[in-house]
């Protein structure tokens, strides 16, 4: 510890990761800490003009959003779509991962570029566009499911089928991601392990169910709590198609917290509300990571 | 047969992942009501750029593609440099407390970023930098993710190499300006890559910073055109292109560098 040279680096270490860290501490940690606090006062949008009208009401806004007939909606169709959306997502990208890397394809790579392309659009323009597509009279989708003798449906009208239809719209836009995360673990997969199965005569479900699934684990169990995360923090989708309507259908926590928060400005009910996710995210996080205990998958 | 069902089953899904954006394509290039005709048409009767021209002349569209470059590119340029500062010196540089900040960040990955959003609104509208590029862009400027990333890349690199600079004499400053950077310059397009489409989509933040719409991003004021004129759905189809358009083009131009993030495990701290 005494040598110059190691007494250097120590300076250079700390001086080069001092600006990210001031700037994650300043612009990120220092907020969620102060969000916390937030969310024990009663901070609306008189205090925002006179501080003196800031008062500590401990857990009250807590107990409110308990009370808070909007908070339940918004928490229950959040978790219909986190619920419907994760695993349809996993579904079709590991589908698709799967057939893209079966070594009989011709041209996988332009495959892959069409399934990613959504990932990398603007949310609130392909919502934009979806909401379009969904429109009873002129859609594209109605005229769709019309060819094979389906009538019509008013997708974002019908308090039924909204939630369902951003669903649609979410899977279509990120199950490219997962797909290629995919891709690229079931590519490490080594090909000696299917050569020794086919010897030992496994047919190819029992490859799938024996080598694949297995391998693929830590990958599955990344990828399904980076969705799972990503999924709780829907908002675009219903900002842009919805307005969380009709009648409420498609009003999610987030999108709940920006109405409180930044339309009505009460700032300490919306940290609450913003508080309530984070603990929804970790707890699915800790879920996540006890699954893979073991595995190797976190380093 | 087997091989042909795959390749069909494969082209159908193709097909449908595409049909969405091939439709926004065509419908920002036909004629005015065309695009709420039914049946639905796939394709113009008679190609026109006139929703474009009304896009720039109009509604100001070429004003917020102006305001989303420049702040995907500062936010670009600022935490490539930033990142890739930290990242070496989490990779390679022994300074007191590392271990135990490395942990912290990757602890703190999964908090939502919404969570800070309320009190950092609060934190900038005091440093009047509310309705301005920079408050948009300050938040972004370092990202853990970014950080792991080059971390992760810059360990490879030869512990040799740099202890040579050191005994011919180099400053540490040198050794990251002429060493490190250019070793690590594919990862560091990469974080590039996704910091300027990051920065280029995000709708929360420029939504709750930017009040005055001549300072609008693109998916903001797209936003708000729909709000306006919901009925011109060539208009707004048009406006959507222009969003989608330059980050598709940039992530055709350089999807390897993108899909290596992905596929390097890098996302996995």
């Amino acid at each position: 510890m005494s040598g110059g040279v190691e007494s250097r680096q120590a300076r250079a270490g700390a001086a080069l990761a001092a600006p990210a860290l001031l700037l994650i501490g300043g612009f990120f940690v220092l907020p969620v800490a102060a969000a916390f606090l937030l969310s024990l006062t009663d901070f609306d949008i008189y205090a925002i003009a006179d501080r003196d009208r800031l008062r500590v009401v401990g857990l009250d806004n807590y107990a409110a959003l308990l009370r808070d007939r909007l908070f339940w909606t918004a928490l229950a169709n959040t978790t219909v779509f986190v619920a419907l959306a994760t695993p349809l997502s996993l579904a079709l990208s590991l589908a698709t991962a799967l057939a893209v890397t079966a070594a009989a394809v011709r041209a996988a790579s332009l495959f892959r570029t069409l399934f990613f392309l959504p990932v990398v659009t603007s949310l609130v323009a392909v919502a934009v566009v979806w909401r379009y597509l969904y429109h009873p009279r002129f859609g594209l989708l109605n005229y769709l499911i019309g060819l094979v003798g389906l009538s019509p449906q008013d997708w974002l009208g019908d308090a039924r089928l909204a939630l369902p239809a951003l669903v649609v719209l979410a899977v279509w836009k990120n199950f490219g991601f997962n797909m290629v995360v995919f891709m690229a673990a079931l590519q490490a997969i080594p090909a000696t392990l299917y050569e020794a199965a086919s010897v030992d005569g496994a047919g190819a479900r029992t490859q799938f169910a024996r080598i694949t699934l297995p391998m693929l684990r830590p990958t599955l169990l990344f990828v399904a709590a980076m969705t799972l995360i990503g999924n709780f923090q829907l908002f675009a989708e219903p900002y842009v198609m919805t307005r969380g309507g009709p009648n409420d259908a498609t009003l999610s926590i987030v999108l709940y917290m920006y109405e409180q928060g930044f339309r009505w400005w009460n700032l300490g009910y919306a940290s609450a509300i913003a508080f309530v996710l984070f603990f929804l995210v970790l707890v699915a996080s800790l879920l996540g990571a006890g699954l893979t205990r073991g595995k190797g998958a976190v380093q | 047969m087997k091989r042909i069902a795959l390749h069909l089953g494969l082209s159908v899904a193709a097909i449908l992942t595409a049909l969405p954006l091939w439709w926004m394509v065509a419908a920002s290039f036909m004629p005015s009501g065309e695009a709420n005709a039914f049946p639905p048409r796939l394709w113009p009767s008679r190609p026109t750029l006139d929703h474009y021209a009304t896009l720039l002349a109009r509604v100001q569209l070429g004003r917020a593609a102006l305001n989303s470059l420049l702040i995907a590119g500062l936010a670009t340029a600022c935490a490539v440099a930033i990142n890739a500062m930290a990242g070496y010196a989490f990779a390679k540089l022994r300074f007191p407390g590392r271990e135990r900040v490395a942990r912290l960040l990757v602890a703190a990955l999964v908090i939502p970023g919404q969570v800070a959003m309320l009190p950092l609104f609060l934190l900038l509208k005091q440093l009047g930098l509310v309705n301005t590029y920079w408050g948009v862009v300050l938040p972004s400027m370092a990202s853990i993710f970014g950080i792991f990333l080059v971390r992760q890349y810059v360990q490879a690199l030869p512990d040799s190499l740099l202890d040579a600079a050191r005994v011919d004499g180099a400053s540490e400053w040198r050794i990251f300006r002429s060493l490190v950077l250019p070793w690590c310059r594919p990862i560091l397009v990469t974080l590039g890559l996704f910091t300027f489409m990051g920065a280029w989509n995000d709708f929360l933040w420029p939504l709750v910073i930017l009040s005055d719409s001549e300072r609008y991003t693109l998916p903001v004021a797209l936003a708000n055109l729909v709000g306006e004129h919901v009925q011109d759905t060539e208009l707004i189809m048009a406006g959507a292109v222009v969003t989608v358009l330059p980050v598709v083009a940039l992530f055709l131009a350089l999807q390897r560098f993108y899909l290596a993030g992905l596929s390097g495990g890098a996302l996995k701290g």
